[in-house]
């Protein structure tokens, strides 16, 4: 059964917790009590709602994708996140989390991000609510998603590049928790997805669950059969599957499988990894028998993480979802797909879900299935262009 | 019981009116071949026992140069194995304690029990894990201390006094008190919070303080040392060895160091 709150210790079942420093554990209590205070006080609720919808442009729509149904030979729904502003779902929890910050008296936010969309919405965020923003990002990162890199500056906010490790996501959550144990008491860390120490995982699930809360009041009795989103961290997925799950609907998270699973050159960490800590964290993770954390690989920054919110690894183990993965040169294919069929570039992220809808026709046959459609291309044209060539 | 030998150091140094000196270092600096000759060359400068560093992939609590060290050691094949190895070969030769320092990833992977019965078969004292906090301490503390080594627990600045009072109840073997905000790593100027720490965790309880993280010259080292039982020098020791164009350099700048900082404490 899904749980509608991790336990005091912030497990989801054997998943989740609070690996932390000390130093940051206080900060952790903190934020835990102040989230719970916010998100019962309809003060700050009418603060972020009235952000949503006039700031994000939320509700997104569900759109009937009727030229790629026809092609797939199956109905197709597509919920809009593409549309939200800053083009992804993650100004969801991005505007929560700055909203969170002033009303703790933090005027410092800082970020992780990997392709870049978190790192826009929270850069956003702090421009709109007027506090001082640092995000982290990787410098293999930084080379392909140069655009991004370049709104967060004209947003006011540093981009600190991270050297260490292959420079990816998981190298600047490192980054940004090691500058977090140093400035904890100024700054709130707002973390990207549902990964991290408690109560992070759950405080985002109900950030991004907007998303799936939307889609069922916008569907009514007209519910899908299958429910698609791709999953790095997972939080668009949870966010989706969340309030869907429980209700006889096939929850698929798509993960990356870069290069392909057999090379080990992806970022599968349900589909292929085990149980560890990572970033305060019990979860599903990429690594040696030792504990050391692998390096991921995919096409897509925003996939390319060796762990996964713990709350989708409970979700694995119960049953409650599954998870499949899509292959770089799939995602591409997804890409087009998606262009050609409905005028929409999507990002590569989003793009595994659609390619595996594609894939798995055969099986969808029949069916509606709604794709959580996290976020828009625009910021993948370049690399698209190039790995086409 | 090998958190027995850390007990009787601990009390020697209070015996003599003394601080203790730990210095930090990452197993198989400056190379897996002459890590225990380096460690060894400390203890002849003056040290009280070692915090052996063993490597993990994502360092979190830890600044540039011990990342640096780790992800070193790593790449020349230092796993959990070759670290324990390493400590308990330079507890053999040194006849001084040594606690071993890692992250909670790598312990887990081991499985508690596994990783502190081979921590204890190589003469290891005690452990310290990174980013274990009281609440998630259990089931390792407890598998340490079956094993009869002693668990440390840290107190920071930020910790406050309920949490500081758990902590102690927890009667870990000695509580390191995190002597600046921030990840380990090289400071200019002492932390102004260190002492306020040492006094409020002294006014709680009797189990032996070690202050660590950004203590870099013998000036800052002196600065704490009356306040607590031990001080532990980290990233200012592991910049020397990663410096250090040979081995034979590094082992003798590692000497001189950590004289230093004895001479200071």
């Amino acid at each position: 059964m899904k749980l509608e709150r991790p336990d005091a210790r912030g497990r989801f079942g054997e998943f989740g917790g609070r690996f932390a420093p000390e130093t940051l554990m206080p900060a952790l209590e903190e934020l835990e009590h102040a989230f719970e205070g916010a998100w019962a006080d309809p003060a700050f609720r009418g603060d972020l709602d009235r952000l949503l919808k006039d700031f994000v442009g939320r509700p997104t729509p569900i759109f009937e994708a009727e030229r790629l149904s026809a092609q797939l030979g199956f109905r197709v729904l597509l919920k809009r996140e593409d549309l939200a502003h800053t083009g992804a779902h993650k100004i969801n929890n991005a505007i929560a989390q700055v909203l969170l910050a002033r009303r703790m008296g933090k005027p410092r936010v800082i970020a992780e991000t990997g392709a870049g969309q978190h790192g826009v919405a929270t850069a956003t965020a702090a421009a709109l609510l007027g506090l001082e923003c640092d995000v982290f990002m990787g410098e293999k990162d930084i080379e392909r998603q140069s655009l991004n890199v370049y709104r967060m500056q004209m947003l006011g906010t540093r981009v600190i590049p991270v050297t260490s490790g292959a420079g990816t996501l998981k190298d600047a959550v490192n980054e940004a928790m090691r500058d977090w144990v140093g400035t904890v008491e100024t700054t709130h860390y707002v973390i990207g997805s549902v990964v991290g120490p408690h109560p992070f995982p759950w405080m985002v699930r109900e950030f991004q669950r907007v998303i799936g809360d939307e889609s069922l009041a916008q569907l009514g009795e007209d519910l899908p059969d299958v429910v698609v989103a791709c999953v790095g961290g997972g939080s668009n997925a949870i966010g989706m599957f969340y309030p869907f799950a429980g209700l006889g609907i096939d929850l698929v998270g798509v993960e990356a499988a870069g290069e392909g699973i057999e090379t080990g050159r992806h970022g599968a960490s349900l589909g292929e990894g085990s149980p560890g800590i990572l970033h305060g964290t019990r979860t599903y993770l990429l690594q040696d028998a030792d504990g050391q954390v692998q390096e991921a690989h995919s096409i897509s920054a925003g996939l390319d993480y060796p762990g996964v919110g713990p709350e989708h690894a409970y979700f694995q183990d119960l049953g409650l979802a599954r998870y499949v993965s899509i292959t770089d040169d799939e995602s591409l294919e997804g890409v087009s797909l998606l262009a050609r069929t409905e005028g929409i570039i999507p990002a590569l992220e989003s793009a595994h879900a659609i390619s595996w809808i594609a894939k798995a026709a055969g099986e969808l046959q029949g069916k509606t299935v709604l794709v959580n459609l996290s976020g828009r291309g625009d910021k993948d044209v370049q690399q698209i262009a190039e790995a086409r060539s | 019981m090998s958190a027995e030998r850390l007990r009787l150091m601990f009390a020697a140094r209070r015996a003599d009116n003394s601080t203790a000196l730990l210095p930090f270092m990452t197993a198989g600096l400056p190379d897996p071949g002459h890590a225990v000759e380096m460690f060894e060359a400390m203890a002849g400068a003056g040290a009280d026992g070692f915090e052996v560093g063993i490597p993990y992939s994502d360092p979190l609590m830890d600044g540039p140069i011990i990342q640096e060290g780790g992800a070193r050691a790593l790449a020349a094949g230092v796993g959990l194995e070759e670290g324990l190895e390493i400590a308990g070969r330079v507890i053999a030769r040194t006849g001084l304690p040594a606690l071993v320092m890692t992250y909670a990833n790598v312990v887990v992977q081991a499985g508690p029990d596994e990783f502190a019965r081979r921590a204890a078969d190589h003469g290891v004292s005690g452990v310290i894990v990174a980013d274990l906090p009281l609440e998630e301490a259990g089931p390792i503390k407890a598998a340490v201390e079956r094993a009869g080594l002693g668990m440390v627990l840290f107190a920071a600045p930020t910790t406050t006094e309920a949490r500081l009072r758990r902590i102690v109840e927890a009667e870990p073997v000695f509580i390191y008190g995190v002597a600046d905000l921030g990840v380990t790593g090289e400071r200019k100027i002492a932390s102004s919070r260190a002492g306020e720490l040492a006094r409020r965790i002294r006014e709680v309880t009797g189990i032996p303080l070690v202050m660590g993280v950004g203590i870099s010259t013998p000036e800052q080292a002196a600065a704490i040392a009356g306040s607590a039982d031990g001080v532990i020098v980290g990233s200012a020791l592991v910049r020397r060895a990663l410096e250090a164009q040979t081995p034979t350099e590094a082992i003798a700048s590692l000497a001189t160091a950590v004289r230093e900082f004895r001479a200071a404490l």
